[in-house]
């Protein structure tokens, strides 16, 4: 169905960390397990699923910071362990940008955000004239391109800032973004907004995008496919329409009857979803043994062996 | 009933280079016995600001130009230090916005328990531990994790242990900035159900400060609905949801993201 090779394949990527502390027994964390997803030019991947779930791993895996335990990340089909050269290095780790929750996190709160951006496209775009190159940027993410090059991080909204941040992938020509909840320090009405950029720059830039969010309602708005994680294991994939619409896999049910209904009231004394939660969750643990497809590009997994507890 | 904490036109100001800024405008308003109050507004709308005041954790440029803040009819803007210190934590607590960010890093998760605990009275380090490991399990948290470091626990995972943290002492009343938002939607759910039956059992109040309006509609008895420093509405839960009088309480909940509904069977699996 899609004519272009995938820009990202995660190949059964498995990552285990050894926690040693200085008290008490040294313990692992499986924090993937086995993780298979790919993700096109100009589409967009939710990644959702369980705090803990491994999602961050998976684009904190995909720029650099682990290296697998097992496993391959291939980006447009070669492997990047294998990119040995310097300059093959150097390409990657621009064309995969990340963009993180906190708006703040990622820019110099000494430097105006001219100097952010005007950096990266000197190093990326040394062709084009900076000035017009800066400003044209800025258009592109919906910033005033006169008042913002002298302004510094701190005089700027959450949404003001997170723009920035993509500018700043733009700025380094990047083609694929990891997206790790860019939304979800801001208000509602920003973030609608923020949305409809990155809708855009999928649209018009070609640009992939991981995008790891807990709102189920903003991937159905950006996202073509959803995969859902559970404990370091990818449990449903497939169109967001069909997985979010009519999710078939226990977990994924549980997380779409969970998204707060202003109509619902809460009681401490409902046990029957902590009881349903705590039943989901221990189906879900085992191994995934297959992937089965349930729909057109829809595949639920099938766990190993069910205990009952 | 009479209220556990009220607040009599309180304002904050932020001094800054030009003129004050003034966050929080002469707001009132009550967190009787065992309720939850939410209260919701727009980015900068001042709800952090009013949490710390109410704490007193507020720090300069902050500054409460006036107002009192009565708990349990006792003056928390004329307290002592030594009062305060031990009024923070064990009557009132807070879950702190960035909650996920507010651990100590170069700490173990057992040492903040530890050292807040032993801040309130002798407790031996075994006491801890099963403390500890107690407060980490009614989270969802595995008590063998006790003993890894923050940035070795999810965003999640981090921002349970600081709602456990803020329950350790069973204070009367906790103050909670968002305190989920870093959680997928079905722990969320639990840590709030969980809330509410130790609310049950405990007896405590709440203030919950949220963007979620859905959220807070699910879990708050009243609602405060601040913009620009002001409450512009306050009432019953079910009026804020279905009845909302104010302009301003509309436009929020028709920007509130919504799911399209379900291709097939219930909305509820439970
Ligand atoms: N550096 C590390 N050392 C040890 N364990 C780690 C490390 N980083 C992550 N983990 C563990 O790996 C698991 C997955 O963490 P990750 O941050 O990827 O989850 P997540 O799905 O992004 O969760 P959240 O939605 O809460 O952000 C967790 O159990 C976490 O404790
Ligand atoms: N240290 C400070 N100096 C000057 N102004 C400040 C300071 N801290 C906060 N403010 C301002 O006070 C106002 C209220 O901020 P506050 O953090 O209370 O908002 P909030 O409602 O909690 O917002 P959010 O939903 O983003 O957390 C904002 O306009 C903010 O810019
Ligand atoms: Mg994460
Ligand atoms: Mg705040």
């Amino acid at each position: 169905m899609l004519s272009e090779t995938p820009i990202l394949q995660l190949d059964g990527l498995s990552k285990t960390f050894n926690v040693r502390p200085i008290f008490g027994r040294a313990t692992q964390v499986e924090a993937l397990r086995n993780v298979s997803l790919s993700l096109h030019p100009g589409r967009a991947l939710a990644l959702v699923g369980e705090s803990g779930s491994g999602k961050s791993t998976v684009g904190r895996m995909i720029v650099g910071h682990h290296r697998p335990t097992a496993g391959r990340i291939l980006f447009e089909g070669r492997d990047i362990a294998e990119l040995t050269s310097r300059a093959d290095q150097m390409r990657y780790r621009q064309a995969v940008q990340m963009v993180f929750q906190d708006p703040f996190s990622a820019l110099n709160p000494a430097h105006t955000i001219r100097h952010h951006l005007a950096r990266a496209l000197s190093l990326h775009q040394p062709e084009v004239d900076p000035e017009a190159a800066l400003r044209a940027i800025l258009e592109d993410v919906e910033l005033d391109p006169i008042s913002t090059p002298a302004k510094f991080p701190h005089e700027l909204s959450g949404g003001q800032r997170q723009r920035v941040n993509f500018a700043r992938a733009l700025a380094v020509k990047a083609r694929l973004i990891v997206a790790d909840e860019p939304t979800s320090m801001l208000d509602v009405s920003i973030r609608k907004s923020i949305l409809g950029l990155m809708q855009r720059l999928k649209a018009e830039h070609g640009l992939a995008i991981l995008y790891i969010t807990h709102d189920i309602a903003t991937a159905e708005y950006l996202a073509e496919e959803t995969a859902v994680m559970f404990r370091g294991q990818v449990v449903e994939q497939g169109p967001t329409a069909s997985v979010v619409g009519a999710p078939q896999h226990g977990y994924t049910r549980l997380l779409r009857a969970a998204v707060p209904d202003p109509a619902l009231r809460l009681t401490g004394s409902d046990a029957g979803f902590a009881a349903e939660a705590q039943r989901v969750r221990a189906a879900s643990v085992p191994p995934v043994a297959q992937m089965r497809d349930v729909a057109l590009g829809h595949r639920i997994a099938e766990h190993a062996e069910v205990t009952h507890a | 009933m009479s209220a556990l904490l009220s607040v009599e036109g309180l304002r904050v100001d932020y001094l800054t280079a030009h003129a004050p800024f003034t966050a929080v405008r002469d707001i009132s308003f009550e967190i009787r016995p065992n309720e939850i109050l939410g209260l919701a507004g727009e980015s900068g709308c001042g709800k952090s600001t009013v949490a710390y005041a109410l704490m007193r954790l507020h720090k300069p440029p902050a500054l409460v130009r006036k107002g009192r803040i009565l708990f349990q009819g006792r003056d928390v803007l004329s307290f002592s230090d030594k009062e305060l210190r031990a009024w923070r934590w064990s009557e009132v607590s807070m879950v702190f916005q960035s909650a996920m960010n507010s651990l100590n890093p170069v700490m173990t998760i057992f040492r903040q328990f530890h050292d807040m605990l032993r801040a309130h009275g002798p407790v031996t380090r075994a006491d801890a531990m099963d403390r500890t490991a107690q407060m980490l399990e009614m989270v969802g948290i595995s008590a063998d994790r006790m003993h890894a470091h923050p940035h070795q626990l999810s965003g999640g995972m981090r921002q349970r242990v600081a709602l456990a943290l803020a329950l350790s002492l069973q204070p009367k009343l906790i103050l909670m900035d968002e305190p989920t938002t870093a959680l997928d939607v079905v722990v969320q759910r639990e840590i709030l159900q969980e809330v509410l039956r130790l609310k049950d059992k405990l007896g405590f109040s709440v203030l919950f400060i949220t963007h979620d309006i859905a959220l807070m509609a699910q879990i708050s008895d009243r609602i405060g609905i601040m913009r620009a420093g002001e409450i512009v509405e306050i009432g019953a839960a079910e009026q804020i949801v279905s009845a909302p009088a104010h302009a301003y309480t509309r436009s929020l909940w028709e920007a509130m993201p919504t799911l399209a509904p379900q291709m097939e069977g219930a909305t509820h699996v439970v």
